[in-house]
This record gives structure tokens, sequence and C-alpha cells, in this order.
């Protein structure tokens, strides 16, 4: 399994938000028909161009894991799905604009991949300072997509980007509100996919760039693939 | 168990939060006035009152309100029939009525000076199904409780096999990548040839796509087949992970004072319901009485709780106003019928009250009925979680 070639990106968020869509948008540049639920994990890989109009461009694939299931699943259900945790490059957090718990799950959602929370119990974080504290010295990109961005009504539109726009603080990362079957949100060149190309060339800078090589496996999960206790047994 | 992955979309519909929480409320207030009829609290007539109001509301409710809101909201899911939602509705509801009625006909359950407009008609009816429902869930439960949380049964899971399977899985996932980043390069490939292809012109440019290698759209389908493949592969190990995470946990428990506790209570109720099953009438009636009453209040919980799981499982955003109103449903039919049985363990004083408000409903019968359905239910079950429980051990062992 050659780690050093891969650049891997987390899909994360509730059930039911779109994540599947997004995958599917971002890698076939195509409205997915057939949205069905997500068992365990699905992958799916985009064909990213680094650097894209400079003399350093390069093509990288980046794989895209869309992790199922919710905050509240059961915690064999959650032990299982800690083994797409490792290695990553990069996380994704989707929300539904229409469903405002799913917003509010994308806290113990990343601090479930990013391991630094011991028990996920899945209690929603809502203190302010909490997040900054959890956040400030995390250094995996992280990037927003709000979805059903369609399903809002006009009046309503100004106070859910107030909300998102205090989760991308929070998070410290970019936010792109869509709907997943209209790729015009995505068109080339519009501020929406400039931030998508800005997020991944974050990730393979990060990824193959970075000076510091502890970096480079920051968040491995602390009893997986212990191969050496296996062995020991 | 795995099923309870998702979190359902909410329930948006106001309605609907309403109807169910009014069908809980009058369920509960019913199992109320029993407890008030033994403690003898309040005054026997207010009872009396209390009992035929909160039983006509809880009739409305379950034979008008509800089954009219679920053909409603069915309807409202069906793009052809949305412009004329009312009248399709109570044309289900019509229908709903029609089968409904028609249930008395095969059951004993009326003696014929009732007329037809009484109140025992919908009660009888209402109270086969719930009987029915209690019966089926009593038998499985009184056979998978023991099963579940005596250690006995527990298959032996070690570390190293979850860890040798979630290896498999990330293998499997490997592989899937791959496979996907061959598929992306060729489309790339092929788009960027296409291109040049487009540009080709005449006689010699026919000639040179006609030449040039194939490798593009049949290596793709290919690929995507074995893609699939591995796709379906890695869901069913990812699902297999989950269960042995899940049993290696419930070993756990087990050895926990906490577990040993229930494990105890495990054996105390299996054995029980394993009397009950062979009908062995040896308890004295108020004993019988309690634990009758224990047993109902866990199935309840039981109920409520198999009922959100299967709720989690199957609801998308579409259907989860309807599938809330049918559990409502099942719900208020199961507590009525709950009232039905409990009249037989209930020592003879307190019967009285259940028969006055009931009216005289051949009692008899649905014991009979729930006894039948018990046994068929629970030698059904013990089939199947023999059949289930020799199966798995199989499945684990080809690594």
């Amino acid at each position: 399994m050659a780690s050093l070639d891969r650049v891997k990106v987390l899909v994360l968020g509730d059930s039911g938000v779109g994540k599947s869509s997004v995958v599917h948008l971002l890698c076939q540049n195509q409205v997915l028909g057939n949205p069905s639920w997500t068992v365990g994990c699905s992958v799916d890989v985009r064909v990213h161009d680094y650097r894209e109009g400079t003399p350093e461009e390069k093509t990288y694939y980046i794989e895209l894991w869309d992790v199922g299931g919710s905050v509240g699943s059961a915690s064999s259900v959650k032990s299982t799905r800690a083994v797409f945790y490792n290695f990553v490059n990069g996380i994704i957090l989707v929300h539904d604009l229409t469903n405002k718990k799913s917003s509010q799950n994308l806290y113990p959602w990343s601090l479930e991949a990013l391991s630094k929370d011991s028990s996920p119990t899945g209690i929603i974080v809502s203190n302010g300072d909490y997040d900054r504290e959890q956040f400030a010295e995390n250094s995996v990109p992280l990037l927003l997509i709000g979805t059903k961005f369609d399903q809002i009504p006009e009046n309503k539109r100004n106070d859910v980007l107030t909300r998102t726009a205090f989760l991308s603080e929070d998070f410290n990362a970019e936010e792109i509100n869509l709907d997943c079957t209209n790729p015009r949100y995505l068109a080339a060149g519009s501020s929406n996919a400039v931030k998508l190309s800005r997020f991944f060339d974050k990730v393979i800078e990060k990824r193959y760039f970075t000076r510091d090589p502890s970096q480079m496996q920051s968040f491995t999960d602390r009893r997986r693939f212990n191969f050496k206790s296996l062995h020991n047994d | 168990s795995y099923r309870s992955v998702s979190i359902p979309p909410q329930v948006r519909q106001y309605v609907v939060q309403v109807v169910f929480s009014v069908t809980f409320a009058f369920s509960c207030t019913m199992f109320e006035l029993i407890i008030f009829e033994i403690l003898g609290v309040l005054n026997s007539t207010s009872r009396y009152f209390h009992w035929k109001l909160n039983l006509y509301v809880i009739l409305l409710v379950l034979i008008f309100v509800v089954p009219f809101y679920i053909g409603y909201f069915v309807v409202s899911n069906i793009r052809l029939l949305q412009r004329q939602r009312l009248l399709f509705s109570c044309v289900v509801w019509f229908t709903f009525m029609y089968f409904f009625w028609k249930l008395g006909d095969p059951f004993p359950i009326l003696s014929p000076k009732h007329g037809i407009l009484s109140i025992e008609q919908l009660i009888s009816r209402v109270g086969v199904i719930g009987v029915t429902l209690m019966a089926l869930l009593s038998g499985f439960g009184a056979v998978n409780c023991p099963y579940t949380y005596m250690s006995y049964f527990l298959r032996n899971v070690t570390d190293s096999d979850i860890l040798a399977l979630e290896r498999r899985l990330l293998q499997t996932m490997d592989m899937i990548v791959s496979k996907k980043k061959r598929i992306a390069m060729t489309r790339r490939q092929m788009y960027q040839r296409g291109e040049e292809q487009n540009k080709q012109t005449g006689f010699w440019g026919m000639i040179k796509s006609v030449t040039s290698s194939p490798s593009g759209s049949e290596n793709l389908s290919v690929i995507q087949q074995e893609v699939d493949a591995l796709e379906e592969l890695s869901r069913q190990l990812f699902l297999e992970t989950v269960d042995l995470q899940a049993t290696k946990e419930r070993i756990e428990y087990s050895k926990t004072f906490q577990g040993k506790y229930f494990n105890f209570l495990g054996y105390f109720f299996s054995i029980y319901c394993v009397w009950k099953i062979f009908m062995v009438k040896f308890w004295s009636q108020h004993i019988s009485f309690i634990l009758v009453g224990i047993i109902i209040v866990t199935s309840i919980r039981g109920l409520l709780i198999t009922l959100t799981k299967f709720f989690y499982a199957i609801s998308s955003s579409k259907s989860s106003n309807v599938i809330v109103l049918v559990l409502a449903q099942i719900m208020g039919m199961y507590f009525v019928s709950s009232v039905l049985l409990m009249r037989m363990s209930m020592p003879l004083e307190y019967r009285t009250i259940v028969t006055e408000v009931l009216g005289e409903l051949q009692f008899n019968f649905y014991h009979r009925w729930f006894d039948v359905i018990f046994l068929v239910s629970a030698l059904s079950s013990i089939l199947f979680l023999y059949l289930a429980h020799k199966q798995a051990p199989e499945k684990h062992m080809t690594l």
C-alpha cells in the first residue's frame, strides 16, 4: 500500500445531507441521478490540476472518501468507520442548509475524524470558545459545503448565510453553498470553483510540499494498525 | 445493530408531531387509569368517566384521524394524485374502513346482541390487530431476550479477528481506489484524444482514427464492473466488522457488574418465558399480574426501541411523515390490546371496570388468540435464531 502517492480527503456529514451527490459532482462533473443510502464508505477519484495555468501545473488524483452514518451511531459502527480516518490529508464537511442540526453535528463529526475527542459521544458542541481551541491547532485543511441552497426561501437566505459564516470561522475553513442537482454552482471560473481549487491545492501542498515531515500523518488514530502488537499476541 | 446508523430527516409537519403525541399520551393514560383502579385513586364514577373519555378519544384517533392522515401523506408523495389529495385520501380511508370492518368476519369476537354502531364493534377489531402484534412481539422477545443477554450464546470474538477483517476491508477500498484512478486516467486520455480526433479530417484522418488502439471504452466497462463487485464486497465487509465489534462490546459488557446483573435477570425471565410457552399456571394471580405487567412494560419499551430503529432504517425525507403515523397507529393498537389482555392477569375485583368500560367482548377469544400467535412466533423465532447462529461463525472462518 504505497501511501506515498496518495492524497486522501474525507467527506463527512450527517446522513441525507447529500455527501454522495457532492462527491459525484466533484469527481464526475455530473449530477447524481439515483442517490441512495451509503453503507460503510464509498470512494471516488477527482482529477485535479494543481496550480492550473502556471508552469508548475501537475495532475493529481485526489481520493474522496465518503463515510456514511450519523454522529449518534452505535459505538460498534463508530469503531468500525474509524479505520477510514487514517492518513487523511483534508476534510470536506457537508451540511444541509435547510437542517440546522446537520450543521451543528459537524463539530462532533470533525472531532471524531481528527481523533482529538477520545469518546465521540455525539454531544453537540455549542460553546464558541471550546470550538476555537479545538480547531486552532488543527493543520488538516477543512472545507465547508452547504447543500440544498435552492430550497432556502429568499427571505431566509441572509440568516442562513450568517450562520454558515460563523461555522466557517469556527472551523477556519472556506465555505461553498450549492445545490447538488445544478452543476452551474461549480462552473469553471465561478467563485465556488476557485475556492474548491484553492482547497485542493492547499491539501496537496500540505501533503507534498510541507517542510515538517511529522505533519504528513498528523492524525493517525491511536490504536489502528499496530502490526507489532498483532504479531506479539 | 448497524441499522440504527442514519439520522432521519426532521418530521416537519406539525400535525404529524401532534397526532403522534396525542396517541402516545392517551395510550399512557389508559395504563394510568388501571393503576388508579388498583390503588383506589379518584372517585370510582370519575374513573369510569375518564376511562370512557379516554377510550373514545383513542378510538377516534386510531380509526379516523391516523388512517386518514396516513392516506393523505402517502397520496401527497405520489405526484399523479397530488392535485386531488383530499379526494384520494378519503378513498384510501374508505378502503381502510372496509377491510377494517371485514376483519370482524373470521373472528368470533362479538355476540349477536351488539348493534352495528356500538363501541364493541370498533374495539373488538382494534383488539384483534393489537393482540396479534403483541403476541408476535412477545413471542420473538421471549426467545430473543435470553439469546441476546445470556453469555452462553455469545460467539467468541478476539481483537485479531476484528483487525483481520478491517485489514481486508481497507485492502478492498484500496483496490477500488486504484481501479477508479485507472478509469479517471483513461477517461482523461480519451477526452484529450477525442479533441485531437475531432481535428483529424479528410481521408487520412479517418484511417488514423480507425487504426488507433481501441484502449478506451471496452476496458472501461470491464473495470467498472470490477469496481461494482468490489464495492459490494466492501459493504459486506463493513457490516461484518460492525457485527464483530458489537459482539465484542457485548462480551465486554457481560463481564461488568451491570452486565452480570442483566444476565441473571435474563436467566430469570427466560425461565418465566419458557414456562409461559408451555402454559403452566403455577403462580398465584397477583404475582402473575405483576410479572405480566413487567413483561408488558419491557415489551412496550422494546417495541418503542424497535420501532425507532425501524424508523431510522427506512425513513427518508419523503416518507418520514407516513412512517411516524404508521408507528403511532401500531403503538395505539398495541396499547389498547394490552389493556384487553391485562384483564386476564388482573385480580377478579379489578376486572369488572375493564369489562364495564370495554363492553362485553369475548375476552376468552383474545386470550386464546394471543396464546396461539405467541406460540407460533416463539417457535419461528427459535428456528430463525438457530439458523442465524449456525450460519454466522462460518462467515468469519473464510479469512
